[in-house]
């Protein structure tokens, strides 16, 4: 009997080549399927044969175009040197384009790129929603996955599209590049007032914490008893064995409350769908509704004030007579 | 298991690596200086402030002289700016300035040995016009550097060029590339001035030569007042990092990071700062930038622009120059009540020179 009391799987499962026929109008699968011991450390050992089909291979395609638009740009950027590019990748980036072009189309070289990239980008990514969710009928799933994959590309279309699109111009939007997001990401909240004060970026880090709590928590007791069966978790929605009702102890000894092998999952879901969901909102609300969060926040009472320890300062530019 | 042991032992070695290449070596003192909660506070090595200590001593004045009772123009010829000086004192400030600008090169880095009064050297000229600045500084900006005031010594530290002078920035690489791809964008390169970021990399020019507006936030809640982009949020924010890289300090030395904007909420240092901005476009406007005539091309930017001043050249990372020891006590000429002729026209190069 093999045991999982172990941060690696410690059982790999060899066989034949695990795979089911197709329906008529599938196109054919892409190679015929082999083992790797390295990832069976980590997942199944079982590597394809993948499926692609017409969107799958639209959709690599389109991807494929978005990401030379912006690393051929970058490479441009610091003068063809692939020392230079791979040296500062981190720092290079295809900016979206100066607020005077609006929502105009620029010229190539003045954003018209980034334009270009966010068309195929998304496009690539849409289409792999569209794969996502076959893939899952075409298998007799529910679309679970693909609604949560939705969540994401919500905040995706947020940030790149809709809310540049409602502000008027497309220079709202996130540039592509690594660090540049970041700097972006960081000037966003200054901008406005600091988005600390962003109610709905409150619900998303407590949905994006609280995943990361929920599927430690979960994860956790499921190995923990998974000598008694527990990964077995479906069937025990139904028939709670010894490995659940212990684990089940585990929880209501430690809070008083525990999930079922069922709700669980809910919670998951939910929770890791709410981070993009609450955060597509709240940057969505942010310069269309709201320009500064801070005093939102005060304007709503949930700002408190603090007393002043260090002494007065008064804004120098409205002292008149002062010095310039 | 011993798979996983393997694997594990590589993670932590590989971990410790990283440790002791990046993170700051305990202890880490932190003061706090706002309200509690707010994050208002400092936070210094011990190690690092003794080090920075002694970088930023304070040479040991000049010994005093007793006056020679007529001013060194009476005394010497072409004293331009210094001319009111009593003649004994002036020797003691050329004694002085020697130390701290151009110790290793002596009197001749500025003068003609031939005739000390030959202004044949173009630093002599740089030297009176820089004169004339200390001397601005400490009258009229007083507001940003307070009694405590500035001499050569404060940005030259014993170097003829200061270490932390700088200059425009020409565009980088995509000037070259040209045709569809992208033009540069003043950023998403590395920004050594904006601390290593990819912030725009030259937000000197724009803010500490050009006079642009650094103010992103809105005062209101609610939209509809402001057009303000995140990009230009981005510049400001390139200007502050540079702020707090030359001051060694963090963003809430001066702000309150829950509202960075809000002068009622902010530190003093807050409006000193203000000053300082407006202090530096000064002299980079009307002392700095107009000594590109008098600067030999080596002396000159890639853009063929004058050396500039930022925060970095007087603070050199420090939350007051030489941890705000007062030099300028010393010699009373250069100080806010001094003698240093600002109007004086600084002459140039071979006005007055040998015979042939």
């Amino acid at each position: 009997m093999p045991t999982y009391q172990n941060i690696f799987t410690r059982v790999q499962m060899r066989g034949p080549i695990h795979t089911v026929p197709l329906p008529r109008g599938y196109s054919g699968r892409i190679g015929k399927g082999g083992f790797s011991h390295l990832l069976g450390r980590v997942g199944d050992a079982q590597i394809g044969p993948i499926y692609l089909g017409a969107t799958g291979l639209a959709s690599l395609i389109c991807g494929f175009i978005a990401i030379e638009i912006i690393g051929l740009n970058m490479l441009a950027s610091v003068g063809w040197s692939p020392i230079q590019f791979i040296r500062q990748l981190p720092w290079l980036a295809l900016e979206p384009p100066r607020p005077e072009y609006g929502l105009h189309i620029p010229p190539l070289a003045q954003g018209g790129w980034w334009l270009m990239a966010g068309f195929f980008l998304t496009t690539a990514i849409l289409l792999w929603w569209v794969r996502v969710y076959r893939r899952a009928r075409a298998l007799g799933l529910g679309t679970h996955t693909a609604w949560a994959f939705a969540a994401a590309i919500w905040l995706y279309l947020v940030l790149g599209l809709i809310r540049p699109v409602l502000m008027g111009s497309f220079a709202e939007a996130v540039p592509f590049g690594i660090f540049p997001h970041l700097d972006w990401t960081a000037a966003f909240s200054l901008r406005y007032g600091n988005l600390f004060y962003n109610p709905f970026h409150m619900l998303s880090i407590v949905f994006l914490y609280g995943s990361a709590v929920l599927f430690a928590m979960h994860g956790a007791t499921v190995l923990a008893t998974s000598r008694f069966g527990a990964e077995r978790e479906v069937e025990q929605i139904l028939d709670r064995g010894t490995a659940f009702e212990r684990g089940a102890l585990l929880w209501r000894w430690c809070m008083g409350f525990n999930a079922t092998a069922e709700s669980i999952h809910r919670w998951a879901w939910w929770f890791a769908v709410l981070c993009p969901l609450c955060g597509g909102i709240g940057i969505l609300l942010t310069g269309t509704v709201v320009d500064n969060w801070y005093l939102w926040g005060v304007k709503h009472g949930f700002a408190p004030s603090y007393p002043a320890v260090l002494p007065h300062v008064t804004d120098p530019a409205l002292n008149t007579g002062g010095m310039p | 298991m011993k798979f996983g042991l393997r694997i594990g032992a590589a993670f932590a070695a590989l971990a410790s690596v990283g440790i002791a290449a990046t993170f700051t070596r305990p202890p880490v003192i932190s003061i706090q200086r706002g309200y509690r909660g707010l994050g208002e506070e400092v936070n210094y090595r011990p190690a690092a402030v003794a080090t920075s200590r002694a970088l930023n001593a304070v040479p040991a004045p000049e010994p005093k002289q007793d006056p020679a009772g007529q001013p060194a123009a009476k005394a010497y010829q072409n004293v331009k700016v210094l001319g009111a000086v009593d003649a004994n004192e002036f020797l003691r400030v050329m004694a002085a300035v020697t130390d701290w600008v151009a110790p290793a090169q002596g009197c001749t880095y500025c003068h003609n040995t031939e005739n000390l009064a030959y202004d044949t050297n173009y630093t002599k000229i740089v030297a009176r016009r820089m004169l004339q600045m200390v001397q601005h500084i400490n009258k009229d900006w007083s507001s940003h550097v307070g009694a405590v005031g500035v001499t050569c010594y404060t940005c030259h530290r014993g170097m003829p060029v200061p270490a932390n002078i700088w200059f425009n920035v020409p565009a980088p690489a995509p000037a070259q590339v040209g045709g569809m791809a992208e033009a540069n964008q003043g950023k998403n390169l590395v920004s050594k001035v904006a601390g290593y970021s990819a912030l725009p990399y030259d937000p000197l020019t724009h803010f500490l030569e050009e006079t642009n507006e650094i103010r992103v936030v809105p005062h209101q809640a609610l939209a509809g007042s402001s057009n303000v982009s995140i990009k230009q949020t981005e510049w400001t924010y390139a200007l502050m990092l540079h702020f707090a890289n030359s001051l060694g300090v963090n963003c809430t030395y001066c702000h309150n990071s829950r509202a960075l904007w809000d002068w009622n909420q902010s530190a003093p240092q807050k409006a000193t700062a203000w000053y300082g901005i407006r202090m530096v476009r000064d002299l980079n406007n009307n002392f700095l930038d107009p000594l590109g005539k008098v600067f030999p091309p080596a002396r000159l930017g890639p853009l063929g622009d004058s050396p500039k001043v930022s925060c970095a050249t007087c603070h050199q990372g420090v939350y007051k120059p030489l941890y705000g020891a007062s030099m300028v006590a010393d010699y009373p000429e250069l100080g806010a009540n001094g003698q240093v002729d600002i109007t004086a026209n600084i002459g140039s190069v071979d006005d007055f020179k040998p015979a042939k």
